[in-house]
């Protein structure tokens, strides 16, 4: 029986500035398919948080229904979580968000989850810039039940069942953008190079961060003719760049030509640096990511990477100006100001 | 890099650890397997076929498969393979019906052994079966050599070394004891194919300080001492006891020492006491028996008084080491310290010697006075003498005299039939998949969290009474399975098919120790070891290499801790990776029991 990870792990692993070894961002052994796309997602977030040092107890993962929402208890066992109705994450999520806005907020669905039946609150939550990292672990089909093509298949991918897609898909990139979306990005989950320092990125975003991750699903969705499978996905596969996150505690040294490396600085002072392989392509530019889109899509070619970032992003709790200090941790005294303070108000509305 | 070559037997060999670093290449996660499985019998006889003295072994074995033992690497302590070597023995049914059964039809060739220890013993075990007829001599009244002479029977009750010496006897061997040879000249004259040199490093070192021969009365030899205890010749020792050197020899010197009276017992060193040579283990007990151990103490003059000893002055010193770490002892420039005592044992060390070998017959002897020996062959200057245990290279312990004694019995063999003794059979190797099922192998791959286990003593009030008495009591059986649990079988090998990766990297993600790399590759070795996604720093660990995959990447595993917990392959879509059996056996002259 080998379904139980041992505790040992490597002597020389390497500690973080909390002094904690990746081990502390583990979870629970998955109980996916060998193979799945979405276990090497939870891979890559569990290295982006110990890099980070993000401290467990600082996290809340979110998630709908679906294996890809199943996966938070593979990761981060020492945060907090909660595994929503199908669909209702983003809902949770904001409740979460609004009540204590100092948590990190993760959320993690799939494309069913969110571009079937979660899309009525998906483009709510992205229109209103909520201030979380959302992950959909795209395979184009509804995993957990067996693998009904998804809204995000593409017409003519086959899964499993042998059936080509009549439908349109959704692009949940496209969409993203058009809601105004303040952070999107597109990625393939067996390229950790890539994901990694996106998850970073995203984790240090202020609003919303969206990652579109293509994630085949090996056991339904990963034939000859998926366009999701493992070996479309490669073949077809075109990053804008190479993205670096360099969190702001740490200078940056390496040096590149210009024209070729493009900084975006984060709020926190954090850099993100694209090394371009389209001089054109700016990241920060709206409508060069639409004309990429675009591009690829022509070509056929799937484009990865970070496409779109606002950095004087405006999240939820600015634009409604709620309270610096979270509101669970509000006391009576200061929900209920008195009287005088009433009496205040009502003077200042005549 | 070129792609690793997994077909060498020796690259899966070395990933068992404890194996690899046997001298006898004992298949130790097999037998340990075998006794978690509750079948002592089929382990003892796995441990027999390789190393012929599993109880003798699991109690007295040197170890050098603990240091090097996987689960040291990923945490405190090794598995406690020599003790579950004597769970085998200890807990076994009858095997001797399982082992070949003299007399056996006779190939006509006629051997010579000289000296009864574990090597001539193996000599003899490899090569009876075959047909040979084996004389052997010894100057003991009984075999097993310095087993019998040195080993005091605290550590190894006679009992055991009979049963072991006897299943070896029985094959048919030719035993001439108190048969002291004088002459190998006349051995040689007698005719034999083959004569092999099994006898020892029989001669202590002495101490040639002042007051030495004024105090030799009560001044002793510690290996000439330790026989005569053990031969009964002597039975008593005085009241304060120093004992000097450092060595495995000291330590049974001062045990036996407490055991005969001795109340006061030290031990002087002249090293630190961490350059000991002792093992651990020994020196641990020692110091349980109320036995101080006074390092950088060098004994300067043994004090008489009217042709009475009464004790040993000694220097103190401390080690200082140059660039090269070379040591050097330098006074501290204090007082002698004097030490009261009424009888010394030196146990400073041992050294080959034959007077019996003429130096005419056309064996070179180098500037020590020692053979040359060939290492891989054993085979002298003279073709038909092959040496072998300590004899050849100078004093080591069992199971490296057993070691030789096999591939000494190699060439042998090789000789008698007229071959080329260099032109050595290829090692057995085997390779099984263990997939059972879904999650299922033929092997625990489990990780068991335990720490070592702490095999049990007798008390000290009684077995400081009686010389005979075992100190250790070994496992029982509910310990012996838990500590067997705790070996990670490194025999199941992670074995890597390249054209079936579909680099979905679930393997990367699950494997505990991050011992899986996707990597692009590397002309050189260290630079590729540097890119790991935890760098392989463990330079006597391979890494295994694979040819590109798909996207034109590499495989990279790191051998180095590996807990062959089977979860890359459990989580592999594709079964690119396969946890599969490895059985190595070393060259052996025959397998001696029957497979099966
Ligand atoms: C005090 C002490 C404790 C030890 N404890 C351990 C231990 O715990 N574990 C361990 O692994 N090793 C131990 N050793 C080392 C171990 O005993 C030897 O390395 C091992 O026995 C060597 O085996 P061998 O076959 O080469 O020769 P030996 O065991 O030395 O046997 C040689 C035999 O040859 C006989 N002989 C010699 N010359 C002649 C001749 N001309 N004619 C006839 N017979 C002859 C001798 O009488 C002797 O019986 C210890 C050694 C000492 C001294
Ligand atoms: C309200 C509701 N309707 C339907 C289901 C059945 N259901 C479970 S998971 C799932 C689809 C999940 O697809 P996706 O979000 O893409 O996740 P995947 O398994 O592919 O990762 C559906 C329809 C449900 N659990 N709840
Ligand atoms: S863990 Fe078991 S197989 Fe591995 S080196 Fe130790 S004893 Fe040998
Ligand atoms: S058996 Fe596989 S998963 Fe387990 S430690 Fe070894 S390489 Fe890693
Ligand atoms: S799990 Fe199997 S298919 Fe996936 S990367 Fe590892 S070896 Fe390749
Ligand atoms: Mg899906």
């Amino acid at each position: 029986m080998t379904y139980i990870k041992p505790s040992f792990r490597h002597p020389e692993l390497p500690v973080n500035d909390l002094g904690y070894t990746k081990k502390a961002y583990e979870g629970a052994i998955s109980t996916l398919c060998a193979g799945c796309g979405h276990d090497s997602i939870s891979g890559a977030i569990i290295q982006a948080c110990f890099e980070l040092s993000i401290e467990p107890h600082r996290v809340a993962k979110l998630s709908g229904i679906g294996c890809s929402s199943k996966t938070p208890t593979y990761f981060l066992g020492n945060s907090h979580g909660f595994n929503s109705v199908h669909g209702r994450m983003p809902s949770i999520a904001t409740g979460a968000n609004m009540a204590n806005r100092d948590m990190i907020y993760i959320g993690v669905s799939g494309d069913g989850d969110t571009a079937s039946i979660g899309m009525g609150q998906f483009v709510h939550a992205v229109r209103r810039n909520l201030n979380m990292m959302y992950v959909v672990e795209n395979n184009g089909c509804y995993g957990l039940t067996k693998g009904q093509d998804s809204a995000t298949a593409d017409i003519g991918s086959q899964t499993k069942s042998g059936a080509p897609n009549l439908y349109e898909p959704i692009d949940l990139v496209t969409l993203a953008l058009d809601l105004g979306a303040t952070f999107v990005a597109r990625s393939f989950s067996g390229d950790k190079e890539q994901l990694v320092p996106l998850i970073k990125a995203a984790l240090s975003h202020r609003g919303f961060a969206f990652i579109d991750v293509i994630s085949p699903c090996v056991t339904f969705n990963n034939t000859g003719k998926s366009t999701k499978s493992y070996d479309f996905v490669r073949e077809h596969i075109e990053a804008t760049g190479k993205m670096d996150f360099v969190p702001m505690k740490e200078e940056i040294t390496t040096e590149y030509e210009p024209g070729n490396a493009q900084d975006v600085t984060m709020h926190d002072g954090s850099v993100m640096r694209f090394l371009k392989l389209d001089q054109e392509f700016d990241p920060t530019d709206r409508r060069a990511t639409y004309n990429a889109l675009q591009d690829a899509k022509e070509k056929g070619d799937i484009l990865t990477g970070l496409l779109y970032v606002d950095p004087a992003s405006q999240e939820l709790h600015e634009v409604i100006q709620t309270s610096q200090k979270p509101l669970r941790t509000l006391t009576e005294s200061e929900l209920c100001p008195g009287q005088k303070a009433l009496d205040a108000i009502n003077a200042g509305l005549r | 890099m070129k792609p690793t070559n997994t077909a060498d037997p020796e690259y899966f060999h070395k990933v068992v650890d404890c194996q690899y670093a046997c001298p006898a290449h004992t298949p130790v996660p097999e037998y340990i397997r075998l006794i978690a499985a509750g079948r002592y019998s089929d382990a003892y006889l796995v441990n027999w076929e390789s190393n012929v003295f599993p109880g003798v072994l699991g109690r007295t074995c040197d170890r050098p498969c603990e240091p090097a033992c996987r689960r040291g690497r990923v945490e405190e302590e090794p598995v406690a393979i020599c003790r579950l070597k004597r769970v085998a023995a200890d807990f076994k049914g009858e095997v001797k019906q399982r082992m070949p059964q003299a007399p056996f039809a006779k190939n006509g060739k006629k051997i010579a052994l000289v000296g009864g220890g574990p090597a001539s013993l193996t000599v003899a075990r490899d090569l009876a079966p075959q047909g040979y007829e084996i004389h052997l001599y010894d100057a003991q009244d009984k075999g097993g050599g310095f087993m019998r002479s040195q080993i005091p029977s605290f550590r190894l009750p006679e009992s055991v070394l009979d049963e072991e010496v006897g299943y070896v006897l029985d094959l048919g061997i030719d035993a001439h004891f108190n048969h002291y040879v004088e002459s190998l000249k006349d051995l040689l004259a007698k005719g034999y194919d083959a004569v092999f040199v099994g006898s020892g490093a029989p001669r202590g070192r002495d101490l040639n300080i002042p007051g030495r021969e004024e105090s030799a009365a009560n001044i002793h030899i510690g290996i000439e001492w330790l026989a005569n205890v053990a031969f009964n010749h002597i039975s008593k020792i005085g009241r304060r006891v120093i004992v000097l050197g450092g060595g495995n020899t000291a330590m049974d010197c001062c045990r036996t020492a407490r055991r005969l009276g001795g109340e006061e017992v030290k031990v002087l060193v002249r090293s630190p006491f961490a350059d000991m040579k002792a093992s651990p283990w020994e020196i641990e007990d020692a110091i349980a028996e109320d036995i101080p151990i006074l390092d950088n103490h060098v004994p300067k003059e043994y004090v008489h008084e009217n042709g009475q000893l009464k004790g040993v002055r000694f220097e103190k010193v401390k080690a200082v080491y140059d660039d090269k770490g070379k040591r050097t002892l330098v006074p501290t420039g204090e007082d002698l310290v004097f030490i009261e005592a009424d009888d010394v044992i030196c146990a400073v060390g041992q050294e080959n010697s034959f007077p019996w070998i003429e130096r005419d017959l056309g064996i070179q002897f180098d500037k020590w006075d020692v053979p040359m020996v060939d290492k891989l062959t054993f085979q002298s200057t003279l073709p038909k003498v092959f040496f072998g245990g300590d004899a050849a290279f100078g004093p080591a312990n069992i199971i490296t005299a057993v070691a030789h004694g096999h591939q000494a019995a190699v060439s042998i063999d090789l000789f008698c039939q007229g071959k080329a003794v260099g032109d050595r059979p290829a090692p057995g190797t085997k390779l099984v998949s263990t997939k059972m099922g879904i999650h299922e192998w033929n092997y625990d791959s489990q990780v068991a969290d335990d720490a070592r286990f702490a095999v049990p003593h007798a008390p000290k009030d009684k077995t400081l009474k009686d010389r005979k008495m075992e100190v250790e009591l070994g496992f029982d059986l509910q310990t012996a399975y838990k500590e067997a649990e705790r070996c990670l079988n490194c025999d199941v090998q992670t074995v890597f098919t390249e054209k079936l990766c579909i680099e979905c990297d679930a393997c990367v993600d699950i494997c505990p120790t991050d011992c899986i790399n996707f990597v692009t590759a590397e002309e050189d070795e260290a630079a590729l070891r540097a890119k790991l996604r935890v760098p392989a720093k463990n330079d006597s660990q391979d890494i295994c290499v694979s040819a590109p995959v798909a996207t034109g990447r590499i495989m990279v595993k790191d051998e180095n801790v590996c807990l062959h917990c089977g979860l890359c392959a459990e989580r592999c879509p594709t079964a690119a990776w396969d946890m599969q059996k490895f059985l190595y056996s070393v060259t052996k002259a025959s397998q001696v029991l029957k497979a099966g």
